[in-house]
């Protein structure tokens, strides 16, 4: 139940003095509360659960935690094929 | 869609998993707190692609799981009364109290009604002066400040035919509790990501602190539970105990500020008893004094409420932690999601539901024995 669901917001409006928005997840467009994050803009990007955005999606987080990923064990790599590369050239007749 | 697809790819999961297989020498214990995260790592296998060194611990965080039956008792009652549109999320609609569920209330003619979202049962609270609207408000952090706003607007606007069935329930107490606990196994905690997106993580560091244990804060994305299992690691290898948030694209320190001054003004914290588990000291939400007119448990006063729980069922431990779902007798034989005895066979966050629907049948202790 504590589903959040990422969507970007086309709208924003007023209603019962409420600040509310319309998000697309993906091709479906619905109608959330936009009341705890009241300084989103129209095309970012919030996390919705049961109706209401609970935080501004953070995207130049997200890109870093996504850098960090790829730069995950490619040092090993590296150093295994350098490994790999000096054990190579042992072999061979000099 | 975008922020979910990349952070389910399969060669960036491969790099964490490596990782994570070179970093582990001991044996460790690892609790995710959420649901929502046991179900993404049986769905993926991730147990299964882990170091067998390490044992993940399936936590209570599935709020429809731990909703005290005497709660879903009292929810009957009320929602059986001729005058009652009784409204709640999906996912509690078949948690089985002691005699029956909110659906064969519904089925005996109850007007009870699925809502997406608790400002929908405001709304019919608007639409049907003449009928009693009550919503079944429960849920952890991450769903009250979202119940706060329909009681809110409820007095905004004068709806005084809106009601709230309260039953909130905390995390950190929760936390503490395990932690305190004489059977405690658990080591460390992958803490629920949008949890912290209201409340933050500032209050979990005393806790680190004082049980000398690592809380990373992770999201629910397969990438996002690889990367909280891989911080845990890499701090009880190192023998740390921090708190840190592997969550940042959702995640501050200090949380939602405007949602935490709404939930501020509608509850006050109290004692809270959870499902299997007991009664936990300030881990659950009351309404306030001002709020107390939108109380259904005091607005519908129902008596005699004698609770019965399946003598089969083992939904307990399961949420304790102590059994894995598929080492209770019942699983899967007397016990289906058709035909469920606890609320975790039930709940789309519930560890026995999560087991069933993704075909677990078999304990791995009893392969590898």
């Amino acid at each position: 139940m504590c589903l959040g669901v990422p969507g970007k917001v086309l709208e924003t409006y007023k209603l019962h003095e409420t600040l509310m928005g319309k998000v697309d997840f993906g091709g479906i467009i619905k109608e959330v509360c936009l009341a705890y994050v009241p300084d989103i803009q129209v095309g970012e990007y919030t996390i919705i659960h049961v109706g209401f955005a609970i935080t501004r999606l953070d995207e130049q987080s997200a890109q870093e935690t996504l850098a960090l990923f790829r730069e995950t064990g490619l040092l090993e790599e590296e150093l295994l094929a350098a490994d790999d590369h000096a054990a190579a050239s042992e072999t061979q007749p000099s | 869609m975008k922020y979910l697809d990349e952070f389910r790819d399969p060669d960036l999961a491969k790099r964490l998993f490596d990782e994570i297989h070179a970093i582990t020498a001991r044996h460790w214990a690892l609790m995710e707190v959420c649901g929502g995260q046991t179900h993404s790592i049986i769905r993926n296998g991730i147990d299964k692609l882990l170091p067998d060194k390490i044992e993940l611990i399936h936590g209570p965080g599935c709020p429809v799981c731990v909703t005290p039956l005497e709660v879903i008792d009292k929810a009957l009652a009320i929602a059986a009364h001729p005058n009652v549109i009784f409204c709640s999320f999906g996912d509690m609609l078949r948690v089985p109290g002691s005699g029956q569920d909110l659906f064969s209330i519904k089925s005996q003619g109850g007007d009870v009604r699925i809502v997406y979202s608790p400002l929908d049962a405001v709304k019919l609270a608007r639409e049907n002066p003449s009928k009693e609207v009550v919503f079944f408000g429960i849920g952890f952090e991450t769903t009250a400040p979202a119940n706060a706003m329909a009681v809110f607007q409820a007095k905004q606007q004068g709806l005084m035919n809106f009601s709230m069935l309260v039953s909130h329930v905390l995390v950190p107490p929760a936390i503490e509790a395990i932690m305190a606990s004489p059977t405690n196994r658990v080591q460390a905690f992958l803490a629920a990501g949008h949890v912290c997106s209201v409340m933050g993580y500032w209050e979990y560091e005393p806790i680190a602190e004082r049980y000398h244990v690592p809380i990373v804060v992770t999201g629910f994305e397969p990438l996002d539970v690889l990367e909280g299992i891989r911080r845990t690691v890499m701090q009880l290898e190192a023998g740390r105990a921090e708190v840190e948030n592997a969550y940042p694209r959702a995640v501050q320190r200090q949380g939602n500020i405007p949602a935490q001054t709404i939930l501020k003004q509608v509850f006050e914290v109290g004692e809270r008893k959870w499902r299997g588990i007991g009664n936990i000291p300030n881990s659950g939400w009351h309404l306030r004094g001002e709020f107390r007119q939108f109380d259904a448990a005091a607005k519908f006063a129902v008596e005699d409420i004698q609770t019965q729980e399946s003598p089969l069922c083992h939904s307990g431990e399961v949420l304790q932690g102590l059994i894995k779902p598929n080492q209770c007798p019942a699983f899967g034989k007397e016990c289906t999601p058709r035909k469920p005895l606890g609320a975790t066979m039930v709940s789309n966050e519930g560890a026995c539901a999560a087991y069933y629907q993704y075909g677990r049948f078999v304990s791995l202790e009893s392969i590898t024995s």
